[in-house]
């Protein structure tokens, strides 16, 4: 009699599957979630929604082309991708770049990293259940979008870094509308921490859930904002620094748990200090060409292999390029940020609770443009 | 508690601020002077032809191959009004494919092609897509300004 009472109450997993077609996957991207009970015990990232085969149409593309290939890739940070091929490109042929073009470069990638994590508070806050900061982080994030369309014409896939330099100067009336942005972003920004940092709500949905240490993260090869939610101090605008950044001066904020409250606050903190390279870029930026004079339009590089890699808002964004010579590359070899800190998923939601699930993913900031490429 | 009612309160202050947004099929933002819409083709006044001669450098670098181009003799050539020897014949973009790059207008060697305004390009057939010469020249007319000098 006992033993059939304990029959009755055995309990068997569920096979949930999530996506891909979900709201709060960031794109199309499924999970296939085991769980008992409230309880996750297994997860299975599936990618590839959104695979373009962007390596291989780049061997068959000219220079010129694979830049606009590159903005497709994490299309939330577009000119940080563009940045790391057109370095690339301009190692191999060994171009220095004219001073005001790296500036206006690094204006353009901080603007972006803003806009980028307003996006992920945006979609965090929906994800934890809280609709209103998703229309707030937008309202900041269009001013930024509309100064992008006057620098390069296009709000989302600009095309506008050019091996040896930028395609054109910023507009005449560039410094009016920065002087009207930056005071507006910084309002902005404090705005947004003051509706959702302190939320009790919030906090309890995010501080201790989906923690990651330090060393796991370093050995799943989680890199930016993750990695340094876990209190590793590794960018590599410091550590290996590229374009003007030596000569700028920004903190690196940094975690303690790796948790998801930890990744928010690293983000929101790194909104604050790329408002700060931006100013101090803006001031010190000086006349002079945009582009290196000896750069044709129809660029041939001479043969060579080259890494490369810049902090995009998501981590460590690399580029391998091997050419054999000739107006078009041999190889191209990208090495996703979203991707490898995707791969942590499945450590980050052992034991999780089936509701933290989605905010354990919103937390990664992930953009399946780059996982899938 | 503290951190529920300093949120409310961002809200409440916002709520007294003059709305961001605009609407949409009414009203129109302004776009930007260097605005990238879809491309189109210019049309040389002063010898009534197109600026295009059809030389395919464009449909050469795009990278989505979506123009087609060809060329021929110029007939005004012959007759001394215009110094263009060849001028375009077949001109077709199709814009489904086109990812509004603007490298057509970067390598194009005759000024000939530009990123207009065109943006609200909504049709209910594939094939309606596709651009002919005279639609492209339709919508590059009045567009010269948009021209990227380099």
């Amino acid at each position: 009699m006992k033993m059939e009472a304990e029959k009755r109450f055995d309990t068997v997993d569920m096979m949930l599957n999530m996506g891909p077609q979900h709201p709060s996957t960031h794109g199309v991207f499924r999970m296939v979630l085991t769980i008992d009970g409230e309880k996750i015990v297994a997860v299975e990232p599936h990618i590839g929604y959104l695979h373009r085969g962007t390596e291989k149409l780049c061997e068959g593309e000219y220079y010129l082309q694979i830049v606009s290939l590159f903005d497709r890739l994490d299309y939330i940070s577009s000119f940080n991708n563009e940045l790391a091929f057109v370095i690339a490109v301009e190692k191999l042929m060994g171009i220095q770049v004219p001073e005001r073009a790296e500036y206006i470069r690094v204006i353009m990638c901080e603007l972006n990293r803003i806009a980028s994590h307003l996006m992920f508070y945006a979609a965090f806050g929906a994800d934890a259940g809280a609709i209103t900061p998703f229309l707030y982080a937008f309202r900041e994030r269009e001013q930024i979008q509309s100064v992008f369309e006057a620098v390069s014409g296009a709000r989302m896939m600009h095309n506008y870094f050019r091996v040896g330099g930028v395609i054109e100067d910023l507009p005449p009336d560039f410094g009016d509308r920065m002087n009207k942005l930056i005071p507006k972003l910084k309002q902005g920004i404090q705005e947004c921490d003051d509706l959702l940092t302190g939320n009790e709500i919030f906090i309890a949905r995010a501080k201790g859930v989906g923690a990651i240490s330090a060393a796991d993260a370093i050995d799943f090869g989680m890199s930016g904002p993750n990695l340094r939610a876990c209190g590793v101090l590794e960018d590599i605008r410091r550590s290996e620094p590229y374009s003007v950044y030596p000569t700028l001066d920004f903190d690196i904020p940094a975690g303690q748990n790796g948790d998801c409250w930890d990744r928010y606050m690293v983000r929101m903190e790194e909104m604050r200090q790329s408002l700060r390279i931006v100013e101090q870029a803006i001031a010190e930026m000086p006349q002079g060409p945009v582009i290196a004079p000896q750069v044709r339009k129809i660029v041939k590089v001479p043969k060579g292999e080259v890494y490369v890699r810049v902090e995009n808002p998501r981590g460590d964004f690399g580029v391998y390029l091997i050419s054999q010579g000739g107006d078009k590359p041999y190889r191209v070899k990208i090495r996703g940020a979203s991707f490898c800190n995707l791969m942590t998923l499945k450590k980050l939601l052992q034991q999780c609770y089936v509701a933290d699930c989605v905010v354990v993913l919103g937390s990664l900031d992930i953009v399946l443009g780059e996982v899938d490429r | 508690m503290i951190g529920l009612l300093k949120g409310l309160n961002t809200t409440l202050k916002t709520l007294f601020r003059r709305p961001v947004t605009v609407q949409y099929p009414d009203e129109h933002l302004p776009l930007a002077p260097r605005y990238k819409g879809f491309p189109a083709l210019l049309w040389d006044d002063n010898v009534q032809e197109p600026y295009c001669v059809g030389c395919q450098v464009c449909a050469r670098y795009c990278p989505t191959e979506c123009i087609t181009v060809t060329m021929k003799d110029n007939t005004k050539f012959k007759d001394g009004t215009s110094t263009r020897k060849k001028i375009v014949d077949f001109f077709q973009i199709d814009m489904a494919k086109c990812i509004v790059c603007a490298i057509c207008v970067e390598v194009c060697n005759f000024d000939a092609i530009v990123m207009s305004d065109a943006h609200e390009e909504s049709v209910f057939s594939r094939g309606e897509m596709v651009a002919d010469l005279n639609r492209l020249l339709e919508m590059g007319r009045g567009q010269e300004k948009k021209l990227r000098k380099s």
